[in-house]
C-alpha cells in the first residue's frame, strides 16, 4: 500500500474504484447528474459512469456551471466518491463545499504531485482521509 | 486567513444564517485560492438564477430562508424561462415551474430582474477600478477590459455569496499586478475594410480564446473606433473558445492607452502575429455544418444591443423571413421597451421575427427545431448550439444571417473576407 500527502482543495473521507480520465472534463455538458454518466461524445470516456468512483481527472475545463452539475449529481447519488487531480480546480472544489452545506455529504477533492497522479489506474482502490492522506495498492 | 471584524461577525452568524453560510463558502474558497483575506465589492452580477437541476433551487432557498439579502447592487443574468413570454419554454412544466421559482427566489434576495448576459449595457455600470464579482463568461470579460472593472471568473453559488457579504478573495484579477497583459497579437496586413466589419470580432476573439490559455492576450492594431458592440463579440467568443477573463487592445481599452500600459512597461512573453490567413482558418471552425439550407436564424448572444437592432432593422426590411425559417432575436428588457416605443416591435413581429428576453436559445428549450442547422452572427451561439440543442451552427455576418434566413439557404458576402484591391 502506497500512501502519499494530497493538498485538501474540499475535505473528507473516501474510498472507492479510481476512474482515470486522460482528458480534462467540463462537468456542465459533459456529466449527466441523473445517472453519473459521462456524456461528452467527444471524451475518450464518453459512455462509463463516475458514480462512487475515484475520479481522477488533470482537471476541470469549461463553464463555472460544472459546480452545479457536481452538486446536482451529490444530490441525486451519482456523484464520484473523490475527486483526485493533478491541478488546482476552483469549480469542482466549489461544488464540493456548497454539497458539503447542502446535504452534509460530498466527494472530497484533492490535488496530488505530478508522480503521484502519474501512478495512479483505472480499477485500483484509492481511499482519502480527513487529513488529505491518500493511499492505493 | 486574515478576517475583518464584520466577516468575523458574519462568520458568528450574527448577521443571520444566509451571511454565515455564505461567508463560510468565501474563506473555503479563499483557501483554495490562496488568498489571504476578503476584499469589499462594489456590485455583484448572478448567473446562479439558471436553472441546472433541483439542487440550486434548495440552495436559493435555503440563503433566502436563512434571511439573505444582497448588500451591493446586484443583477442578474438569464435565467430559462422568458418571464415575459413564458409560453415560449419548450421544457417540461415542473422543470418550468422550478426555473421560474429559481429566478424569483434570487429576486426577493434583493437582486434586479434585468435577466441579461449584457448587464453593461443596461443602467448602471461598474466605473474603472472599482472591485466587482461577476459571474457569466462574456459579462466578466467585458467588465474587465471594456469597462476596467475588477473581477475574477464567477460562477454559480460564489456569485451569491458574494452579493450577501459584500465581499470576495482577494486575489488575482482583483489585483492591479496580475492584470499585465502577456500575450502579444499583431494584427497584420489585415484589410482595412474587414477592420471596420462586426464580423471580425467574434473570430478575432475565437482564435484568441483558443490560443490565450489562461494568459492576457493583448491585441495590437484595432482602429480606435472600435465600437463596444464589436468588443462584447470578441470577448464573448473568446470566453467561450477559451479562458480569457480580460484582453487589452492598445489605444482601445482603458487599461491599454499604449503598449507600455499594456503590459505595466514589462515585454510580453510570446509576440503572435495574426494574418487574414488564420482570421480565415478560424472562420472555418466556427460553425460545424456545411453551406447549404437554414433551419434556424439565431442572433443576439450576448443580448442585442439597441445599436444592434438599428442595423437589423433595415436589413429585414429589405430581406424579411423565409416562411420555413424560424428567426429569433434575444434581448434584454430595456431594449425590449425602446423596441415598443420605436414601434420595430410592431415590424419584428410581423416578419415573424420571435424577440426574446430574460433567456436565450442556447440555455434552455426554445428553438422548435429538433434538428437542422442555425446560422448566427455570434461566436458563442456557434460554439454551443450542437452540444446543448443539438443543431449544427454555421456562423455569419449579420448580413449573411439575414440574407440567409430570407432565402433558407446560406448567402455569402465574398467580398468582406478577401484581400484588398
Amino acid at each position: 500500500m502506497k500512501q502519499f500527502q494530497a493538498r485538501i482543495l474540499a475535505g473528507g473521507r473516501a474510498s472507492g474504484p479510481a476512474l482515470v480520465l486522460p482528458e480534462a472534463l467540463s462537468l456542465w455538458g459533459g456529466l449527466d447528474p441523473e445517472t453519473g454518466e459521462i456524456i461528452d461524445r467527444r471524451h475518450p470516456n464518453s459512455g462509463d459512469n463516475v458514480a462512487g468512483k475515484a475520479l481522477v481527472l488533470p482537471l476541470g475545463r469549461g463553464s463555472s456551471s460544472a459546480s452545479s452539475i457536481l452538486l446536482e449529481a451529490v444530490r441525486q447519488g451519482t456523484a464520484p466518491a473523490a475527486i483526485i487531480l493533478a491541478e488546482t480546480d476552483a469549480i469542482l472544489a466549489l461544488g464540493a463545499a456548497v454539497a458539503r452545506e447542502m446535504y452534509d455529504q460530498a466527494p472530497p477533492v484533492v490535488v496530488v504531485d505530478t508522480a503521484v497522479y502519474q501512478q495512479l489506474r483505472t480499477g485500483q482502490t484509492v481511499t482519502i482521509n480527513e487529513d488529505g492522506l491518500i493511499s492505493f495498492q | 486567513m486574515e478576517l475583518s471584524p464584520r466577516d468575523q461577525v458574519m462568520l458568528n452568524g450574527e448577521l443571520g444564517a444566509a451571511a454565515q453560510m455564505a461567508l463560510r463558502i468565501l474563506t473555503t474558497m479563499s483557501r483554495v485560492y490562496g488568498a489571504p483575506r476578503l476584499l469589499d465589492i462594489e456590485s455583484a452580477h448572478i448567473d446562479g438564477c439558471l436553472y441546472h437541476g433541483f439542487s440550486g433551487l434548495e440552495f436559493a432557498r435555503k440563503l433566502l430562508n436563512g434571511g439573505a439579502r444582497v448588500v451591493v447592487p446586484t443583477t442578474l443574468n438569464v435565467g430559462a424561462v422568458d418571464l415575459l413570454h413564458p409560453e415560449y419554454f419548450r421544457g417540461s412544466e415542473e422543470n418550468g415551474r422550478y426555473a421560474q421559482e429559481l429566478m424569483q427566489t434570487y429576486v426577493k434576495m434583493g437582486c434586479q430582474p434585468i435577466f441579461t448576459c449584457a448587464p453593461y449595457q443596461s443602467a448602471q455600470r461598474p466605473a474603472f477600478g472599482t472591485q466587482i464579482a461577476w459571474a457569466e463568461s462574456n459579462a466578466i470579460v467585458f467588465a474587465n477590459s471594456v469597462l476596467g472593472a475588477r473581477t475574477n471568473r464567477y460562477g454559480d453559488f460564489i456569485d451569491i455569496c458574494a452579493a450577501i457579504t459584500g465581499r470576495a478573495p482577494a486575489v488575482g484579477l482583483h489585483l492591479a499586478e496580475n492584470r499585465r497583459g502577456q500575450l502579444l497579437y499583431q494584427l497584420a496586413n489585415i484589410p482595412e475594410r474587414l477592420l471596420h466589419e462586426d464580423v471580425l470580432y467574434p473570430v478575432l476573439g475565437y482564435l484568441i480564446g483558443e490560443r490565450s490559455g489562461s494568459k492576457i492576450p493583448v491585441i495590437e492594431g484595432l482602429p480606435p473606433t472600435t465600437t463596444e458592440d464589436q468588443l462584447k463579440a470578441l470577448g464573448a467568443a473568446a470566453a467561450a473558445s477559451g479562458a480569457v477573463a480580460l484582453f487589452h487592445a492598445i489605444g482601445v481599452t482603458p487599461e491599454a492607452a499604449t503598449f507600455a500600459d499594456a503590459f505595466q512597461n514589462q515585454e510580453p512573453e510570446q509576440i503572435i502575429p495574426v494574418t487574414l490567413a488564420d482570421l480565415r482558418a478560424t472562420l472555418g471552425k466556427l460553425g460545424t455544418a456545411p453551406d447549404g439550407k437554414v433551419d434556424v436564424v439565431a442572433l443576439g448572444s450576448p443580448h442585442f444591443s439597441l445599436a444592434e437592432f438599428a442595423q437589423l432593422m433595415p436589413l429585414l426590411a429589405q430581406f424579411p423571413p423565409h416562411p420555413d425559417v424560424e428567426f429569433s432575436v434575444a434581448t434584454q428588457r430595456l431594449v425590449l421597451a425602446e423596441l415598443e416605443e420605436r414601434g420595430w416591435l410592431e415590424q419584428l413581429q410581423a416578419a415573424h421575427v420571435q424577440v426574446i428576453v430574460d433567456t436565450c436559445v442556447v440555455v434552455t428549450p426554445i428553438v422548435k427545431a429538433q434538428k437542422g442547422v442555425l446560422m448566427t452572427n455570434s461566436g458563442k451561439y456557434a460554439y454551443y448550439s450542437p452540444g446543448n440543442i443539438g443543431l449544427q451552427s454555421v456562423f455569419g455576418s449579420l448580413e449573411e444571417c439575414v440574407r440567409s434566413g430570407a432565402q433558407g439557404r446560406v448567402w455569402r458576402d465574398d467580398g468582406v473576407w478577401m484581400v484588398d484591391d
